[in-house]
């Protein structure tokens, strides 16, 4: 039996062999498995990228990003340009031109007036949207005609592309979203979970927290694709068992986010059933300085705050003296094997808006040494800097995660042998990240002299990103601890430079002032110091051909084009 | 008995309307937040939103009010609607959950079925593997059979199965290749292949749960059984010259099963509970599952309402061992 059915399989193979590409759905069933389960399939009530990944299967957006950080037209002819004339000379609106005969996979037509209540779905005030800051700047979106959408923003937008770009930022279905809009969003549960989309695959049974499954859309806009017939992601489990059903049972032909210890990484590729492959995005794990003073001593409301610099690490040279200490290149071997890399950069990547700045790679703990004498710290009779009475006493914390107190660990015996005293914190990432004012611990209190923790621009230009380090946005009691400028930063000069990036709409000029603000807040003040420019780990099968993993869309962007390897 | 029942269960209501208090307020208080969730690249202002759109900004006791209602009225008015095809407390909020937003009921429905194909397979196999091995160790107490049952039990109890699940894994699944490592739940039984693939990605859960819970129950019966085997009474039923396995069997097991039995019953309420570690282990979406994960993503409707349901169903089959005991023993009697 198996004999004749591997010899029928041979002949069919053959015979397929003469189509130049495989037909829709004729490569059977792929399967996906994500550590963490998809838990709803609408972008717009989730940021976990678990559910953005899920959901780009069936949502897509009018245009997309590639592998290499390019947009490409999805549900559009081209990208609106200046050039083209699809974006304003002023820059204040952009004009999408939707493909003719375009359909949802109920076989509905796809207008523009779909574009337009996707932006009304989101800019809802009592939607609590997730994505809602893909809208920011956002004037009106209105249907010129029904193959038409222009958007219209409140002032000049350099990079007009967030709105209805990649997978954070999909079109819904009008007719299928209507009653959802507002306080009623989390009550559709059934359009939440089994949305009608463009995209290469349909829903067609969801488990929360556990399994999707798919079947090819028969109305995908190219009808050749995609060539698996059905899919499945399977959630739930960790890294280390997602990995092992790609690397070494060969259960399922993907694998999302399979970050595991990198011998780990070793032994399972060794299993040869499949490879792992990393994309780089932006997320960098680095060190972050707090230059207003944490001390217990201080009152409420006076801790960490702009008030009170910081008695050690005001000085530049302690800053600088502390990075040259780590030597970032046996960080990664410790902690991500092939899904690292040692950054001196708070923007790493992509490499147009990366600055060249590799200072920080060579460890000189006797570089750092001098530092420290010439700030005026010496070494005490116990091996432990002082000045004027004061020990050089740092308080190091981070969250609880196996990686981190890696870390914590080498840092603390490099930084012990310059003659600092560490204390080492780790705290629950929940309360960390959880931004209760009432609590000590979290990351934008920093009642600690350094954090550590990883961050990232979740787009390709960085405007947003970089406006975190601006004097307005340090967390302070006035605001409830909300500001993103974690380390009170605070530089005329940095902010002035900011604005002009707002206003400059050339590419090349921004991405120059991308970099010298980039530098500002690294080489120049090492206010930041970055550690490692993390990337995603995946895996995916031998048998498994097209996967381009992509860090700044969907891992998922060209599920269309995967093929099954015969 | 049957007042003694009823003034039992009267006795559960006050008891449990203090648990779910305790319950709610010891999950709220515990330190973190379901904006630990949202990414750092959210703005802060979009956070804020986002958290009072899910209701969570509102204070503790107006979420424990909101939430005894929907317990206690919309969600079984929607259960009763679903039966009847009545229309009470119809478009009344139900409690949703905060990770999935979709109603936390429809998640324990869709995942019940799960937990009690598997764990109450591991709980009975555990059960079958337990009695014999209690029976015969017992009557052979210090024997060669004996001593081997107490090092199986020993290594049900002290292994955790974390270990042990990943110990069968890399044994059957990577090295032999027998065994799927990851439970695919959309798999329906319709003819006899799938059936038997369903007992094969099956066979490694409950081979790891059974274990453990072998361990436990054949230690009361073996000592529930060595109680027996030296009362009067069997002495008794020798001199009459009954055969051996007459005594054992029907004299000595059944006066033997009589603790076992509650704890068995006792034992019950875990398997709706679930295995956490079990469950994430091998992909099986069941309750423990599904609790964990709420508890990762600080889902307090969730992990409350969950919480709240074990609660009930330990504090039922405590009642029903009590009274099975009675039935059991006609010595006791509540009245």
């Amino acid at each position: 039996m198996k004999l004749r059915s591997a010899l029928l399989g041979a002949a069919a193979v053959m015979a397929l062999g003469q189509v130049a590409h495989a037909d829709r759905g004729s490569d059977g069933d792929l399967k996906l498995t994500f550590p963490q389960a998809v838990s709803i399939m609408n972008p717009y009530l989730s940021n976990g990228t678990k559910d953005i990944f899920g959901s780009s299967l069936t949502l897509e957006g009018l245009a997309g990003i590639d592998d290499q950080g390019n947009l490409i037209p999805k549900l559009v002819a081209e990208i609106p340009t200046v050039e083209n004339g699809g974006v304003s000379a002023d820059l204040t609106t952009i004009t999408w031109k939707l493909l003719p005969d375009l359909k949802w996979s109920d076989g509905s037509p796809v207008t523009a007036d779909d574009a337009v209540f996707t932006a009304a779905y989101c800019m809802d005030p009592a939607g609590g949207c997730a994505q809602l800051s893909k809208y920011d700047g956002v004037k009106s979106v209105e249907a010129v005609d029904p193959s038409t959408i222009k958007i219209t923003f409140t002032g000049p937008k350099p990079y007009p592309y967030t709105a209805f770009v990649g997978a954070l930022s999909p079109i819904l279905q009008k007719a299928q979203f209507a009653a959802c809009s507002g306080a009623a969003a989390p009550t559709c549960t059934d359009a939440n979970s089994m949305p009608i989309g463009t995209g290469p695959f349909k829903v067609t049974a969801f488990t929360v927290n556990d399994t999707v499954a798919f079947e090819a859309n028969p109305n995908y806009r190219d009808a050749a694709k995609p060539a698996f017939a059905t899919a499945v992601i399977k959630g739930g489990g960790d890294a280390e068992s997602s990995a092992r059903a790609v690397m070494e049972t060969g259960e399922f032909d993907y694998a999302w986010n399979t970050q595991i210890p990198p011998d780990s990484q070793k032994s399972m590729e060794a299993a040869g059933k499949g490879v792992f492959v990393v994309a780089f995005g932006t997320l960098v794990e680095r060190i972050e300085m707090n230059v207003t003073d944490p001390s217990p001593d201080l009152a409420e409301g006076e801790r960490s705050t702009a008030a009170h610099p910081h008695p050690i690490l005001s000085d530049i040279k302690v800053r600088q003296a502390l990075s040259m200490a780590i030597d970032r290149a046996i960080l990664v071997d410790v902690g991500y094997g092939a899904g690292g890399k040692p950054t001196c950069n708070v923007i790493p990547a992509p490499d147009a808006w990366a600055s060249d700045n590799t200072g920080c790679i060579a460890q000189d703990i006797e570089g750092a040494k001098k530092l420290l004498d010439e700030a005026g710290w010496v070494a005490g009779a116990d091996g432990i800097r002082e000045k004027d009475g004061k020990k050089l006493h740092i308080l190091y914390q981070s969250t609880v995660n196996p990686v981190r107190q890696d870390f914590q660990a080498l840092i603390k015996d490099w930084w012990t042998s310059i003659g600092v005293d560490v204390e080492l914190k780790a705290i629950d990432p929940s309360v960390f990240f959880g931004g209760d004012a009432g609590s000590p611990d979290t990351f934008q209190k920093f009642y600690a002299d350094v954090e550590m923790y990883a961050n990232n621009s979740d787009s390709i230009d960085p405007e947003a990103y970089l406006a975190q380090y601006q004097c307005s946005h340090a967390p302070s009691p006035a605001n409830q601890w909300q500001g993103d400028n974690i380390n009170r930063f605070c530089d005329a000069a940095y902010d002035a430079a900011f604005k002009v990036l707002q206003g400059t709409t050339d590419v090349a000029k921004r991405q120059e002032i991308a970099k010298k603000l980039n530098d500002m807040v690294t080489k120049d003040s090492m206010i930041v110091v970055p550690l490692v420019h993390r990337g995603t780990l995946s895996a995916h099968s031998n048998t498994l051909a097209g996967v381009k993993i992509n860090a700044w869309d969907s891992e998922m962007w060209n599920i269309a084009d995967w093929t099954r390897v015969k | 008995m049957l007042t003694y029942t009823l003034r039992r269960l009267m006795l559960a209501i006050p008891t449990l309307l203090v648990i779910s208090l305790v319950i709610f307020l010891l999950v709220d208080l515990a330190p973190g937040s379901p904006m630990s969730e949202i990414p750092l690249t959210v703005p802060p202002d979009v956070r804020l939103k986002m958290i009072a759109a899910m209701g969570a900004d509102q204070p503790v006791f107006v979420r424990y009010i909101l939430w005894l209602r929907q317990f206690f009225w919309v969600e079984p008015a929607g259960l009763f609607n679903s039966w009847f095809g009545t229309h009470f407390a119809e478009g009344q909020q139900r409690i949703l959950s905060w990770q999935s937003r979709s109603p936390v009921f429809t998640v324990i429905g869709q995942r019940i079925p799960q937990t009690l194909t598997v764990i109450g397979t591991a709980y009975l196999v555990g059960i079958l593997i337990a009695l014999p091995i209690g029976i015969y160790s017992a009557y052979r107490q210090y024997s060669v059979f004996d001593q081997l049952g107490t090092l199986f039990a020993m290594i049900g109890f002290s292994v955790p199965t974390f270990f042990s699940g990943t110990l069968l894994i890399i044994i059957f699944a990577v090295w032999l290749g027998w065994f799927p490592t990851k439970y695919d739940t959309m798999m329906s039984v319709t003819d006899w292949p799938s059936f038997v693939k369903q007992i094969r990605q099956m066979t490694l859960p409950v081979m790891t749960l059974g274990l453990a819970n072998a361990a436990t129950i054949s230690r009361y019966m073996r000592s529930s059984m060595l109680e027996n085997m030296g009362a009067d009474y069997v002495r008794t039923a020798r001199a009459k010259g009954m055969p051996e396995r007459v005594v054992v069997l029907k004299h000595v097991l059944r006066n033997s099963l009589i603790p076992v039995v509650t704890v068995i019953a006792l034992g019950i309420p875990s398997i709706f509970g679930g295995a956490i570690i079990t469950e994430n282990l091998f992909g099986v979406n069941g309750i423990g599952a599904a609790l964990i994960l709420a508890i990762h993503a600080n889902d307090l409707p969730m992990v409350q309402t969950l919480a709240f349901i074990f609660a009930v169903l330990i504090v039922l089959f405590n009642l029903l061992a009590d009274v099975l005991y009675g039935f059991l023993d006609p010595r006791i009697r509540y009245d």
